[in-house]
């Protein structure tokens, strides 16, 4: 157990969070959004909705995972504040 | 009750409760003015720090940007709240760990450099000044719809009230008053898109209602706007891009890393008092600022398709299908004695012809019903928000809330911005490097007057803003972008990263992205002097200049690796620094030098 294996996980856990931020913003938003919009939601295309609203929610939930997994990482390391 | 007399009322009660709350809090000692002493709860702080975040640009700009842009105004809402994953898992739990005050701060100890930290408040400084002119704009714009006067004159009321509201708090009272301004302003967001909703599509969550029927018929309503629109030769809503998709893209990550990299929202992260609420504030942020940001899209959509009924009331082509202008309403009448709103009987039928006569299958046919141009040859987008609820017949207690709330988005984010201009001069460059010996009063002091001279300079240049609010504001963050975050996240993610790399990568990158924007729109943003000229012809693969901080930000990076692996490697005692910063365990409360 040591500083630097905790790092490398903080490092994992950093690189999936953000290949998911970018996958519903730059992928699902802009990249790929006339490919999604065939599929409609409520007289939207899917891809127009990722843009305006689903990467937002996505955002919140990345947050929060981050927050929660880290909390617990800092624990295992035991680096964690007021022990 | 009158609508003028509504609004006195509301504005000066909310304006009453700011300034009761910043006598209460009010600041005395430099760590309670900076940092709020370090003593606010994580759901606390990220009310402030939505209420600091969503200025002007979000409140009153930015729906505006969407109901003429459309899909395309989507790099607005990515770009903005996507930056807040950025923050949270990339640099405020780190800077936290840190400790100090400034950016800056970190900078110079980071880089174990005055000049870094030197050219870290240089940097701060531009950004920062930048965003405040943005917010200027929107101050004008809702002071002079408020009481009824010109623009100019709506900026010199704001300029005055920003000073007065600003100077006296300090971060402790700013940070609770900017809760009481959430509170206010989102509020002042969500109802009248409540109303309106309800009244276009029958469902009461603006959210859903996007996605409903219209309330009398079974066409979506998106489908019914992009109807309406192309139309009258508009671009179809759901698809127009802003640009291009690379335009598109460069901007949608330029406000990323901008929203990571501006000091007034980094410093919200130094007033929590431990490392794991550094991580929850970011979350409890972005959960109050998606509740205005997941609306807009609302309140655009549906603000352009009551605009464009008012005006075409019937089939395009019958001529008393467009309305008469002496029977125009009331608010178009409002927005015109601002200047902000702007109609030109062109073919002389006393009717309003809007559409777009730049589109030339249109205009030819525009031309068959003896139309001779778009009339409507002002429509400031940046009057949306606020002539929404009366465009949409709400009561007038409803608009006069939303001037309140307006006028809270543009004051808690220019009262941010001004603290962190005046931290930076006067902890940073006064008390760090020049003036070491002087007092906390003294220190106050220069602050206070570091706010009253920026105000004056984003006032001046308020006058001539160099672009909508939400544009304005979008080039502070190409600056932010392009120097700071990149410094940062290297300061934590790179230990080679050395004092020559950081300090040539800061200049490289705030210079292109500088160079660019001046270059296309005129050497500081004075009219005229833009040797280029703002047309997307002569831009870099069609990148806007609005856009480019990320490529002044991806050079940054280049060359402060670069730079490091040509010169000395970090001292040990720097890379001991930068393996404490990374572990939570003994963050203490934060500390002056």
């Amino acid at each position: 157990m040591n500083k630097s294996d905790y790092w490398k996980e903080n490092l994992r856990l950093v690189a999936i969070l953000l290949a998911i931020w970018f996958a519903v913003s730059f992928l699902f938003g802009i990249i790929l959004v006339d490919t999604l919009n065939v599929i409609r939601v409520g007289g939207v295309g899917l891809g127009f909705w990722f843009a305006q609203q689903g990467s937002i929610y996505t955002f919140l939930v990345l947050i929060f995972v981050y927050t929660k997994k880290m909390n617990t990482l800092d624990r295992k390391y035991d680096v964690h504040e007021d022990k | 009750m009158e609508l003028t007399t509504l609004t006195y009322l509301f504005v000066g009660a909310t304006f009453a409760l700011y300034i009761g709350i910043a006598i209460w809090a009010r600041a005395s000692t430099t760590s309670e003015f900076y940092v709020a002493g370090k003593g606010i709860h994580p759901v606390a702080n990220g009310m402030a720090t939505a209420a600091d975040w969503m200025s002007a640009a979000s409140f009153i700009s930015m729906a505006g940007l969407i109901a003429f842009n459309g899909y395309g105004a989507s790099v607005f809402l990515m770009g903005w709240t996507g930056g807040y994953v950025l923050l949270a898992l990339l640099l405020a739990p780190y800077l936290r760990k840190f400790g100090k005050f400034t950016v800056p701060e970190f900078i110079g100890e980071r880089y174990y450099s005055r000049t870094a930290r030197i050219v870290a408040v240089i940097c701060l400084i531009l950004a920062s000044i930048t965003y405040v002119i943005g917010q200027m704009k929107g101050i004008g714009v809702a002071f002079s719809r408020f009481l009824e006067t010109d623009y100019d004159t709506g900026l010199y009321i704001g300029m005055g009230i920003v000073f007065i509201y600003s100077v006296l708090g300090g971060m402790k009272g700013i940070t609770y008053t900017q809760i009481a301004q959430y509170c206010v302003l989102i509020f002042a967001y969500t109802v009248p898109a409540i109303f309106i909703s309800l009244n276009i599509t029958g469902n009461p969550i603006p959210q859903l209602g996007i996605l409903s029927t219209m309330a009398d018929g079974n066409t979506y309503m998106m489908d019914k706007l992009n109807l309406v629109v192309s139309e009258l030769g508009f671009n179809e809503y759901t698809t127009q891009v802003l640009g291009s998709k690379l335009n598109m893209f460069a901007y949608t990550l330029t406000l990323m890393i901008g929203t990571a990299g501006l000091p007034h929202v980094i410093i919200r992260f130094f007033t929590v008092p431990k490392v794991k609420d550094a991580r929850a504030t970011a979350g409890w942020a972005l959960v109050f600022i998606a509740i205005l940001y997941t609306t807009a899209p609302a309140v655009g959509s549906m603000a352009r398709l009551n605009l464009m009924n008012t005006i075409q009331t019937g089939p395009v082509g019958e001529v008393t299908a467009n309305i008469e202008y002496d029977k125009r309403p009331g608010w178009f009448k409002n927005w015109e004695s601002t200047g902000l709103l702007k109609f030109e009987d062109k073919n002389g039928d006393g009717r309003i012809q809007y559409y777009n006569d730049k589109n030339k299958d249109f205009a030819a046919k525009a031309e068959s019903f003896g139309w001779k141009g778009n009339e409507m040859v002002k429509v400031d987008r940046d009057i949306m928000v606020l002539a929404n609820p009366e465009i949409a017949n709400l009561p007038n207690w409803v608009i006069a809330l939303v001037v309140a709330g307006g006028l809270a988005a543009a004051l808690s984010t220019a009262a941010g911005l001004l603290l962190a201009i005046a931290s930076s001069i006067s902890h940073d460059l006064l008390k760090g490097i020049f003036k070491p010996q002087i007092t906390e009063k003294q220190e106050l002091m220069a602050g206070r007057i570091a706010m009253a001279g920026a105000i004056a300079m984003a006032g001046y240049f308020g006058l001539h803003p160099p672009d909508f609010a939400a544009g304005t504001v979008a080039i502070a963050f190409g600056l932010a972008a392009s120097s700071i975050f990149p410094a940062l996240m290297m300061g934590i993610f790179n230990k080679k990263v050395n004092r020559a790399g950081a300090v040539a990568g800061m200049i490289t990158g705030i210079s292109i992205t500088m160079l660019y924007v001046f270059q296309h729109k005129g050497i500081m943003f004075i009219p005229g002097t833009s040797f280029l000229g703002d047309m997307s012809p002569n831009w870099f693969f069609g990148i806007s200049p609005n856009a480019f901080g990320c490529v002044g930000a991806l050079a940054n990076f280049a060359v402060a690796i670069g730079v490091s692996k040509m010169t000395a490697p970090v001292p040990d005692h720097i890379q001991h620094l930068v393996e404490d910063i990374r572990i939570p365990a003994g963050s203490g409360g934060a500390t002056d030098h």
